[in-house]
């Protein structure tokens, strides 16, 4: 597979029967070794992506091979190439790490030696070789996930699924397995279609962003360059002096529309980018204006989402429960 | 494009196809025993009650031996089938929720993306059942032979009991995979559970059926498979080597199992829902 696309969506839709179009015609390409960020808020359609393209759930219509198999007709060989931890850690209380690692290795059809073998050397690869024998029930959300990862990699897959991996850790946690999703990408080669809606985690982790909102891609591309869609970086500047709000935003006029947010700080964005910041301490300099605070501001996923889809992402989530309660209470 | 997990020594990838149907069926079995003999409430309470209800109906209905042509002069003799079906009664809501937790969590999900094969879910399920079948066949002979019950067939006898009380768990553990399958919540399996009593109650539980004077009863036992699971159970105790008993015994819990298992195919398949 190495001339194709590991994943290639086209066109693809499923429909819920009594709810809206969870995704609707989404088109999207992802190259092997690439970590796909898959971002929206919560009921944007991405999970019900995830169940598709690991042929958990079938589309209502459309098409989309990974690793180049059908995800409806080749079923079995796309299973072959892909690793997946999905939304919730679905793990047996009752059963230790390495019990879940050598049964799903078991069913995988790792052999003997190399299923003890494949199973420690997993463990200690996602730091949980001390708690191996102890039941998952005892685990923090932390170790649920990294053991959640580990099953995910026992049979090696090439396309590795995870969905809102990071999703009520805390950061230390967090931080880890970025490091870890991060590696497996860098030196294993291999590509991850990751889902999150946490901004920071798409910005830090993926090579190329998909937005979803409403079952719809609204944008995609590189992080930096999903950033300069939406413009250069803005300054904000506070002066010692609140009434010399007047004075500041004439003098920043020069370098592009100054918007005044009180207290005399004026917010002015640089379509120069940050090179234009010297420029603006030498004015200021020049005319003697004293500076209490001045910050550089570069754009954020966030106000991409933004423009794209006119909301906040942080919200959109309360936004779309609210819509889908409405909905069923008008079904019903 | 090669990915390989840099594990020493190993292959990168695992064998096409994933493992065999016996090695699936054992894994999967494995599992849910182990889970059975870590839950030590899902052991204990299912043994309790029917012993409680044993003693209890062993003292208050010994006078039943006095009706002319009950069976054998020890009322704990034929009562002792009972504890049997309804241990294995039991069995059918452990494995019922078991299975049903496996769904609500995403468990069977997870399984859903590895080669596993439907009939290897559904038979190495009953892996917790053949726990608890043998465990309950052991402590209910014991507490029978402690409280005067004595085993006409002999060794051999309890062999053939503990086998037909294995069958039988195994039959009302994959009735309990069906409705799993079907309803996919715990809650709603333990509130169908106290049906499954009614069916026992309307047996030849408490007197051989020949005796039942109520007709509609004596009917409705007749028809009703767990009338023969009982009587195979009993025939051991109290009569000795009865081929037809035995047969029907072994007959019905067979065709529990394969008819429970047939039927949870489809709706395994639905909810592993793969393409």
């Amino acid at each position: 597979m190495s001339n194709e696309a590991a994943i290639e969506v086209d066109q693809l839709v499923r429909e819920f029967r009594k709810g809206p179009r969870a995704v609707d015609g989404i088109d999207l390409t992802v190259s092997p070794g690439e970590i796909y960020g898959f971002l929206g808020p919560n009921g944007a359609g991405k999970s019900t992506t995830v169940l598709m393209l690991t042929t958990l759930l079938p589309p209502t219509s459309g098409r989309a091979t990974v690793g180049g198999f059908d995800i409806v007709r080749q079923g079995a060989h796309v299973r072959e190439v892909i690793g997946a931890a999905l939304q919730e850690a679905a793990l047996d209380a009752i059963l230790t790490g390495r019990e879940h690692l050598l049964l799903q290795a078991t069913l995988q059809g790792i052999t003997g030696q190399d299923r003890q073998r494949r199973a420690t050397a997993l463990l200690e690869r996602v730091g949980l070789s001390e708690a191996a024998d102890r039941r998952v029930g005892g685990y923090s959300g932390g170790m649920k996930r990294r053991l959640d990862l580990a099953l995910a990699l026992v049979h090696s897959p090439k396309i590795l699924f995870l969905d809102e991996p990071t999703t009520g850790l805390d950061i230390q946690s967090r931080t880890a397995l970025w490091d870890e999703v991060g590696r497996l990408a860098r030196d294993d080669g291999m590509t991850v279609f990751l889902t999150t809606q946490y901004l920071e985690e798409a910005d830090v982790l993926a090579d190329r962003i998909g937005i979803i909102d409403h079952g719809h891609i609204v944008a995609e591309g590189t992080p930096p360059q999903l950033k300069a869609e939406i413009g250069g970086p803005s300054v904000e500047v506070a002066p010692c002096d609140p009434d010399a709000g007047d004075r500041l935003a004439e003098l920043l006029a020069r370098f592009g529309d100054p918007r005044r947010n009180g207290h005399g700080t004026v917010t002015v964005q640089l379509p120069g980018g940050e090179t234009q910041l010297a420029d603006i301490v030498r004015v200021l300099d020049q005319a003697d204006l004293k500076v209490e605070t001045l910050q550089l501001h570069q754009p954020s996923l966030d106000d991409v989402f933004l423009a794209k889809t006119g909301r906040k992402l942080e919200g959109a989530a309360e936004e779309a429960e609210a819509e889908a309660e409405s909905g069923g209470r008008r079904g019903r | 494009m090669a990915v390989d997990l840099a594990i020493e020594g190993l292959p990168a990838r695992a064998s096409s196809g994933g493992a065999g149907l016996l090695e699936q069926t054992l894994a999967v079995a494995r599992r849910s025993a182990v889970r059975t003999l870590r839950q030590r409430g899902l052991l204990i309470f299912p043994l309790i009650f029917p012993l409680l209800l044993f003693g209890i109906n062993g003292s208050s209905l010994s006078s039943a031996t006095k009706i002319p042509g009950f069976p054998t002069h020890h009322y704990r003799d034929f009562l002792i089938a009972m504890p049997f079906i309804q241990g294995a009664m039991f069995v059918s809501i452990t494995a019922g929720v078991d299975l049903a937790r496996d769904i609500e969590s995403g468990f069977l999900n997870r399984l859903a993306l590895t080669p596993l094969r439907t009939e290897a879910m559904l038979v190495g399920q009953l892996g917790g059942a053949f726990v608890l079948g043998v465990v309950q066949a052991i402590v209910y002979l014991l507490v029978g032979f402690a409280t005067g019950v004595t085993l006409v067939s002999g060794v051999g006898g309890a062999l053939v009991l503990l086998a037909l009380s294995i069958l039988i768990a195994f039959g009302f553990a994959s009735l309990g995979g069906l409705l799993a399958l079907r309803l996919g919540r715990g809650e709603a399996i333990q509130g169908i559970f106290p049906l499954l009593f009614v069916t026992l109650f309307l047996s030849s539980s408490s007197l051989p059926r020949n005796l039942i004077q109520t007709t509609w009863f004596r009917d409705i036992a007749t028809y009703n498979p767990v009338s023969y699971l009982l009587e195979g159970i009993r025939s051991l105790v109290i009569t000795g080597w009865d081929g037809e008993a035995l047969a029907l015994g072994f007959g019905f819990a067979t065709a529990l199992l394969v008819i429970t298992v047939l039927l949870s195919q489809p709706a395994m398949r639905s909810r592993l829902a793969r393409a």
